[in-house]
């Protein structure tokens, strides 16, 4: 049976249009909210990636470590972002859902334990940010029997040996990251020299559905478009913050933000 | 599990493919952006390590430099006054900068020129790991950035002169705690989109393995300096003897134990237990935290039941930390080294205790090493033998003494 990713991957070739992702941190700026904020921009983005805050993350530029603060102030827990995910996935069960987050909420909660939470409430892939390959094949494999997808990244760093390893054990997306940089860095990378990179590991194996993140917003978005996939998140993570600093609905805001994200793409 | 040291193998080297001591601590848990930087690393450390031109160059600024050997001293009037074990001290502060932190800065400096890297970045909590790294960067002509907690800049202040005096760039840190924990993470966020320019100093034996190799290797040459002072002065390593050193990422004491890792030495580690009647300190081995993952390392680390990361608080900022080398997790479960803690209020004490009494004037982490060999040496024998590392200077404290105790006085 195809997984939910790789029908929305089918869908989008078949429109001719990369797939648009988007990454917003369950919990934020409320619980409530942050379940209003995956149905509505549900609507427009192709797979949503979903973020389970850590206080210490080492990869995340200030929007995204911003939206984890305000998510943990609110006494998110896992549970409640399992609870976020079945609410989700209850109304929405065909949208591809992805939960991405740091190892050691993983390792205290029970890697088994985890995984068999993680498909009780409907996710469909895991990005794990700092477990790289080859240390994480074993979990990896773990999420490959419970049907769930194990993203792996690839970066501008990583080698071309490295690179065909990666993809050869890799499930069916992959996630590129474009440049160096945490996340919500400004793209310093020209569009250019992303695809060209972009392409030479679509070579390696153009069956996976490769996907770009990192420094992507409604000002970048169109130029990348050639690829399977693009990943919008500090952008939406700053547009919350925004919109609580000026008493706005951030639900409301999201939702018209990610529409014309799409409407970019087209 | 093999959680048995192997005896004539560096304890660095003791770990599987994995990166692993004990196969549970330490890895590689990273960004794929720092793997292929961390591989090179590795990679470059392996070669320059078995190099004997770089080692030469290691001495050569190790005594010329840093000022190798450090003084051993019998602190005779604290041993009169506290009667039992003949207590001692190694007092690394005598190094150039005033504390250990000088050992790991230029080795790091050193590799950094070999790697062709321009620019350095480092991280510090009580603020002598930036200052060292600064001083050394200075020396060997590279451009320092250096992260530190916005509370630590208030708090350690005449450190955070020297690193202005020698030119680095400080970059406050107002996240999280404003503190170490804080200034490593942004550190490590910062190499993350400038890996291909710069070189990282993790400023103690924490962070990805490679980081506590390094950092582990260069603070050995003081063990490697303390066999031969405590074979003049006792002709043999003593029977009974103990090494104290303070721990709070455990850079100074993995190496003041290192060279007598096979001999029957005991080792101890005083942990900042925080202030007395508070529930925070820094202190995750004393107080039996459990294993997790903090700044790409699986080592016993303070945190809640979900993994975040938990609040610290000591009076010397260079163990307010709340995870712990990986290295010193492995020694804790071999039972190779003992863990207990101290608290601000005992630190402080033995710092006025040991100033009064010697010709010495410890900081606030080692204080804490000092307040266990107050504690322990009545109750030993004459004929037993206590060695502190006096691993820093007060002269950074003198803002909190001055505040806690009155006056400052060395």
């Amino acid at each position: 049976m195809k997984s939910k990713i790789a029908i929305a991957f089918e869908n989008c070739k078949k429109e001719k249009r990369p797939a648009l992702i988007t990454y917003t941190v369950a919990g934020d700026n409320t619980k409530d909210n942050s379940l209003k904020i995956l149905n509505k921009i549900s609507k427009h983005a192709d797979i949503l990636e979903c973020g389970f805050p850590h206080n210490t993350p080492i990869a995340d530029g200030g929007q995204i470590q911003g939206s984890s603060h305000r998510a943990l102030k609110n006494g998110i827990k896992l549970k409640d972002v399992f609870q976020i995910v079945k609410k989700f996935k209850k109304t929405n069960p065909q949208k591809p859902l992805i939960l991405m987050g740091y190892f050691n909420l993983i390792y205290q909660h029970g890697e088994n334990n985890f995984i068999n939470n993680c498909k009780k409430s409907g996710v469909d892939g895991l990005i794990i940010v700092d477990l790289p390959y080859p240390e994480n094949k074993n979990f990896a494999n773990k999420c490959k029997k419970k049907g769930i997808t194990f993203v792996q990244l690839l970066s501008p760093t990583t080698s071309k040996e490295r690179m065909i390893k990666i993809i050869r054990d890799s499930h069916e997306m992959i996630y590129y990251i474009s440049m160096l940089s945490t996340t919500g860095g400004k793209l310093k990378v020209s569009a250019r020299k992303i695809l060209k990179n972009y392409n030479k590991i679509k070579r390696i194996n153009p069956k996976k559905n490769l996907v770009i993140g990192f420094g992507i917003t409604d000002k970048t978005i169109s130029s990348l478009k050639s690829a399977n996939g693009l990943v919008v998140g500090s952008m939406l993570c700053k547009i919350i913050t925004n919109s609580v600093k000026m008493g706005q609905n951030p639900v409301t805001k999201l939702d018209k933000v990610v529409y014309n994200l799409k409407n970019k793409i087209l | 599990m093999n959680f048995k040291i192997k005896k004539g193998i560096p304890l660095i080297d003791q770990h599987d493919k994995n990166f692993m001591y004990g196969g549970k601590f330490g890895g590689n848990f990273i960004p794929e952006t720092l793997k292929k930087p961390i591989d090179d690393l590795t990679e470059l450390f392996s070669k320059l390590r078995k190099d004997k031109k770089f080692l030469k160059e290691r001495d050569f600024y190790f005594k010329n430099y840093v000022g190798a050997p450090t003084p051993f001293i019998k602190l005779q009037k604290l041993t009169d006054y506290l009667g039992g074990a003949q207590i001692y001290a190694k007092v690394v502060s005598e190094a150039n900068g005033g504390a250990h932190k000088i050992y790991n800065a230029t080795v790091h400096c050193l590799i950094a020129n070999k790697a062709g890297k321009k620019f350095i970045v480092g991280d510090t909590g009580a603020g002598y790991a930036g200052k060292m790294l600064s001083m050394a960067a200075k020396k060997f002509g590279l451009k320092c950035k250096i992260f530190m907690g916005a509370k630590d800049i208030k708090r350690q202040r005449p450190n955070v002169e020297a690193m202005k005096k020698n030119g680095a760039d400080i970059v406050p840190v107002t996240t999280g705690s404003q503190t170490l924990v804080d200034a490593v993470s942004e550190c490590m966020r910062y190499w993350v989109a400038n890996c291909d320019t710069t070189h990282m100093c993790v400023g103690s034996t924490v962070g990805p393995n490679i980081f506590v190799k390094i950092c582990a290797w260069s603070t050995a040459q003081i063990s490697r300096e303390l066999m031969i002072q405590v074979k003049e002065e006792f002709g043999k390593v003593p029977e009974r003897i103990k090494l104290l050193n303070c721990v709070g990422g455990g850079s100074s004491a993995m190496g003041f134990w290192n060279e007598f890792m096979d001999t029957n030495a005991e080792f101890i580690g005083i942990e900042a237990g925080g202030p007395k009647n508070s529930k925070l300190h820094a202190a995750p081995l004393t107080n039996g935290s459990k294993i997790g993952i903090l700044h790409g390392s699986a080592q016993y680390v303070i945190q809640d039941s979900e993994g975040q990361i938990g609040r610290t608080e000591s009076i010397s900022a260079g163990l307010d930390y709340p995870g712990i080398s990986s290295l010193h997790c492995f020694l804790k479960d071999a039972k190779r080294a003992k863990y207990t803690s101290a608290s601000d209020e005992e630190a402080l004490k033995a710092y006025q205790l040991v100033s009064k009494f010697e010709n010495i004037s410890p900081s606030l982490e080692p204080s804490h090493a000092f307040a266990e060999a107050i504690k322990l040496a009545p109750k030993l024998k004459s004929s037993e033998v206590i060695i502190v590392n006096s691993c820093g200077d007060s002269m950074k404290d003198k803002d909190i003494i001055r505040q806690k105790l009155g006056s400052y006085v060395r």
